[in-house]
């Protein structure tokens, strides 16, 4: 086994460290596996919002589990309780664990104050997938809205989370948009810590 | 010479002999449907036939024909799907665009959960990573 001499083996799994360890899988690997859970979950439903559904569930299990894991290695076991601390947590630190880079923005929304947005020029799972334009606005980011929320629930900040496609200007290409509506009680608390 | 295109038209037909892609970059002798349907047909065949007639053991078929007013050029990937160039005669750098054509076919048809395999290619992110790539050689070509 290649690097065997430096990596101590743990009999237990328990007693070995959080490391980040490699840090990137491939891109080809992920992007198939991917199009397979499409797939597959495709053949589980009847209509295009139980597949935006069923996508986002999948993506709940990832963002709960991804929420502890970073609360252990990158913040010392602590979470964010502020409503822009947790934005930001997702924003950066889980965008750059998940994607290698940080998100391309992130906005509050204009027209409603619990309404926050995050938005990415390309988002990583789109990077191969052209949506058949019988499905309309369907966005496989839904998956990713669905980490998002996973991350949020379980910091204590539940929210609907939802992607969309929108168009930008003199771009042929839509960009995908995060959007994050929190729950009442979110906004009632922050309003109370003051 | 004119601006006219050294692409005159690409084609992508599966295993089967299927025409599952073409398209027309301005080429003279226009084609409706059915004419392309049946030249990628055809070729399927002659390449085929060629792979048997070909007295070099383990032949991979036809890659290059050569005509007066034509040059077509044949990459069969190892699934058997086969890519075709119409173009210009002595157009160079076609092995290397249908490299990367097959590079385009992986990455935006193969990985798009919405594509059926061996059947028409109706991706939008492969439409135009095509027409970026058959641009680009398109400037190459005239930059010599």
């Amino acid at each position: 086994m290649i690097g065997v001499g430096k990596m101590k083996l743990y009999s237990n799994v328990l007693d070995r460290p959080l490391s980040k360890g490699k840090q990137e899988v491939s891109l080809s690997a992920f992007a198939f596996l991917f199009s397979e859970m499409v797939q597959y979950n495709q053949t589980q439903v009847d209509n295009i919002a139980e597949l935006e559904r069923r996508l986002e569930d999948a993506g709940y299990a990832v963002g709960a589990r991804v929420l502890e894991l970073l609360c252990h290695r990158e913040k010392g076991n602590r979470r964010e309780t502020r409503l822009l601390g947790i934005l930001s947590f997702v924003h950066s630190t889980v965008w750059k664990v998940l994607f290698g880079k940080v998100a391309d923005s992130l906005e509050k929304g204009t027209e409603h104050e619990d309404e926050y947005m995050i938005s990415e020029k390309e988002l990583l799972v789109n990077r191969f997938i052209s949506i058949p334009k019988d499905m309309g606005t369907f966005n496989c980011g839904a998956f990713v809205a669905g980490i998002v929320r996973g991350v949020l629930d379980n910091a204590g900040f539940p929210a609907v989370v939802t992607a969309h496609f929108v168009p930008v200007e003199g771009q042929q290409r839509p960009r995908t948009t995060i959007l994050i509506k929190f729950a009442e009680e979110v906004l009632r608390r922050e309003a109370r810590l003051g | 010479m004119a601006a006219a295109a050294a692409v005159y038209s690409l084609y992508i037909i599966n295993k089967s002999g299927g025409l599952i892609f073409y398209k027309d970059y301005g080429s003279a002798g226009r084609m409706d449907t059915n004419d392309s349907l049946r030249l990628a047909s055809l070729w399927h065949s002659m390449h085929a036939i060629s792979q048997q007639l070909s007295p070099v053991p383990s032949c991979s078929g036809i890659e290059l024909l050569q005509a007066d007013t034509f040059d077509l050029h044949c990459f069969q990937s190892l699934t058997g799907t086969k890519f075709f160039v119409v173009c210009e005669p002595g157009t160079q750098h076609m092995e290397g665009l249908l490299k990367h054509i097959y590079e385009l076919y992986t990455d935006f048809v193969l990985k798009n959960p919405f594509y059926e395999m061996e059947m028409p290619i109706r991706c939008e992110l492969f439409d135009i990573n095509l027409a970026q790539a058959v641009q680009k050689d398109r400037v190459a070509l005239l930059g010599r």
